[in-house]
């Protein structure tokens, strides 16, 4: 009977291009909103993709990884004297103006990161040009592939490893360029330099340690250290999962984001299942006569109930597969300051989305085969 | 077939109305009908009069509101709604006035839908369809989608459907009346092979005089009331005597 339900189906071309259509449309409305979503918060706790360290400490205050509650340069030893601690750095973290003085004096803003001197702790991890250990040269910093373009008059030229620019009147030169994630807003590239120097280029504040980095020691757990360093010094500290799940809840309750991508995957939810729902609901209507034959003839009101259901299901993954396609190569193709991000979590969330407008659909046709009578089919 | 054989199809007072709102209109006013195994019986009378109904509630697509109907041995107004589908799906082949054939199947499809319903499985159910195909004269369109076939034809592909699954009961409404006269005497000569080959009985609701030649009994009806029961070929023969 799947056969004769899937022939039946594969009858009506033009109601199961409308079908697979609809389901496609909304996957792409579902996928792309939350793919935006994800993206936007990921901007938020990027910075502890780009720079990596089991233990951040900062103030009490401190909820986000965005947020730029400074603590004193005297927290950082006190981190270092808690037991379990292997070591402990300050990061800065924090806005500059970067200017290209022989292009006419353009001027960008760019995220300015400043990572220990002595040891680098809190540089990035994964490097597309030079060395980090150039970092230590005089003037130096690192930059992201999109500071070079965003620092250049033509994108198609952008800067190199050797070029210069200011930042609060001194000069940087780059001496690598670090694949990083796009951070914040996504507007500003981040250039990373060492703490030290990072008080030079930023605007000058009392206090300049954004955060502290810190490690176990050996056979300890960061999350245990965490908690020691939050009893021994009334500082707040997370683990690195910690502090992305804090961001996370922050942004979520905080920003606009849950509701617009809750507005983009309502109407994608909403679209689908009128368009599917109407359209399943008008094929079940043409095919009256033929559910009627199918009732006389003996099956069962069951057995109906699931060759619908079977129509519904396959329509939905058709269209499923065919909208998380499309919405797969768009994404491939644009470009990469667009915060979008397609995760298993988004695709399984759209799944269950489509699987729920075809069940619906599909609950409107058995609703209205069920209440077909047998006896319809001795009508002329 | 002899009067003292127990009759394969019985109906005992059997009563039917339909209700539009407050208004309750009788179709079938208790109506006492039997019929036997191997016979081909027609239900005649004046558009309106009940033939469809009394068909409809002989093969269990409709509940009467009273009466008793026994059917090869059971109590139909006895059974739930699954017995009855199932009752329906093993004994009852459905001949229609529209065919009812389902476009989006092919012809074999179409025929062996019974023993799908039944779960027979599907090579085995397009072989038997195949055999009825060939009985009906139709083994070369089994490939073919029902609407390339002729209205003869596609009453053809019916009547191999309504047999495929050799039910003791075959209800035919208005079998003919779609179509020309010398196709509607092939297509009652295959029903008439189909009843008296297998025991079977063939009731046909009809009021197509041409095919009344065909009927073993015929039993008249009148305002959901059956005034007479033609029983011997004399009687049926002066009842379809040309004017």
């Amino acid at each position: 009977m799947i056969r004769v339900a899937l022939k039946m189906l594969l009858g009506a071309p033009e109601q199961y291009a409308m079908l697979i259509s609809g389901i496609c449309f909304s996957t792409i409305l579902m996928v792309q909103g939350l793919a935006l979503g994800i993206g936007v918060i990921q901007l938020n706790y990027a910075l502890s993709t780009n720079v990596r360290a089991p233990i951040w400490v900062g103030t009490p205050l401190v909820a986000s990884l965005g947020d730029n509650q400074p603590l004193r340069d005297t927290d950082v030893g006190r981190i270092r004297s808690v037991e379990g601690v292997a070591w402990a750095a300050p990061l800065f973290v924090g806005g500059a103006q970067a200017r290209i003085l022989d292009r006419g004096g353009l001027s960008k803003s760019v995220t300015l990161i400043g990572v220990d001197t002595a040891t680098l702790a809190g540089a990035p991890t994964a490097m597309l040009a030079g060395s980090l250990q150039d970092l230590r040269m005089s003037d130096a910093v690192i930059v992201d592939e999109s500071v070079l373009i965003r620092l250049s008059f033509d994108p198609k030229v952008p800067l190199k490893v050797g070029d210069t620019f200011e930042m609060n009147d001194r000069r940087a030169r780059i001496v690598g360029v670090a694949e990083t994630r796009q951070m914040g807003g996504g507007t500003a590239g981040s250039v990373f330099t060492t703490f030290d120097r990072a008080t030079q280029y930023a605007p000058g504040q009392r206090k300049m340690v954004t955060f502290v980095l810190a490690a176990p020691m050996a056979g300890e757990t960061a999350e245990t250290v965490a908690r020691r360093i939050e009893g021994a010094t009334g500082l707040r500290a997370f683990t690195e999962g910690e502090f992305r799940a804090s961001t996370v809840k922050w942004a979520v309750a905080n920003t606009p984001v849950p509701f617009l991508v809750g507005i983009i995957v309502g109407i994608g939810f909403l679209v689908g299942t009128v368009i599917s729902g109407q359209t399943f609901f008008t094929f079940i209507i043409e095919n009256t006569r033929y559910f009627g034959v199918l009732r006389a003839m003996g099956t069962q009101t069951t057995r109906l109930a699931g060759m619908i259901l079977v129509q519904a299901m396959v329509v939905g993954a058709i269209g499923y597969g065919l909208g998380v396609g499309l919405i797969s190569v768009a994404v491939a193709f644009a470009p990469p300051t667009l915060p979008l991000v397609i995760t298993w979590a988004a695709l399984g969330a759209s799944l269950v989305a489509v699987l729920g407008i075809c069940g619906m659909a599909a609950l409107l046709g058995i609703r209205r085969m069920a209440s077909i009578e047998p006896a319809i089919v001795f009508r002329g | 077939m002899t009067q003292m054989e127990a009759p394969a199809f019985n109906l005992v007072q059997v009563e039917k109305s339909y209700r539009n709102g407050d208004v309750v209109t009788p179709v079938l006013r208790q109506v006492d009908f039997s019929a036997q195994a191997g016979e081909m019986l027609f239900l005649i009378g004046p558009s309106g009069c009940g033939k469809t109904t009394l068909l409809s509630i002989l093969c269990g697509t409709l509940k009467a509101d009273g009466g008793e109907i026994n059917a090869l041995g059971k109590a139909l107004h006895r059974l739930s709604e699954r017995e009855f589908t199932d009752f329906r799906a093993h004994h009852v082949g459905f001949i229609f006035q529209q065919f009812n054939l389902i476009p989006s199947l092919t012809v074999v499809e179409n025929v062996a839908l019974p023993l799908i319903i039944q779960n027979v499985s599907a090579s085995k159910a397009a072989a038997r369809a195949c055999e009825l195909l060939a009985r009906v004269g139709l083994a070369d369109k089994a490939a073919a989608r029902t609407n390339q076939l002729s209205g003869g034809q596609q009453q053809r592909v019916a009547i191999a459907r309504a047999l495929v699954h050799d039910p003791q009961l075959v209800v035919c409404d208005e079998p003919t009346s779609a179509l020309d006269s010398a196709t509607g005497h092939q297509v009652m000569e295959l029903l008439r092979e189909g009843a008296r080959g297998a025991q079977r009985t063939v009731i046909v609701a009809t009021h197509d005089p041409r095919t009344y030649g065909y009927a073993d009994r015929m039993a008249e009806m009148e305002d959901g009331r059956i005034l007479r029961v033609l029983n011997t070929p004399e009687e049926i023969a002066a009842i379809h005597r040309p004017h």
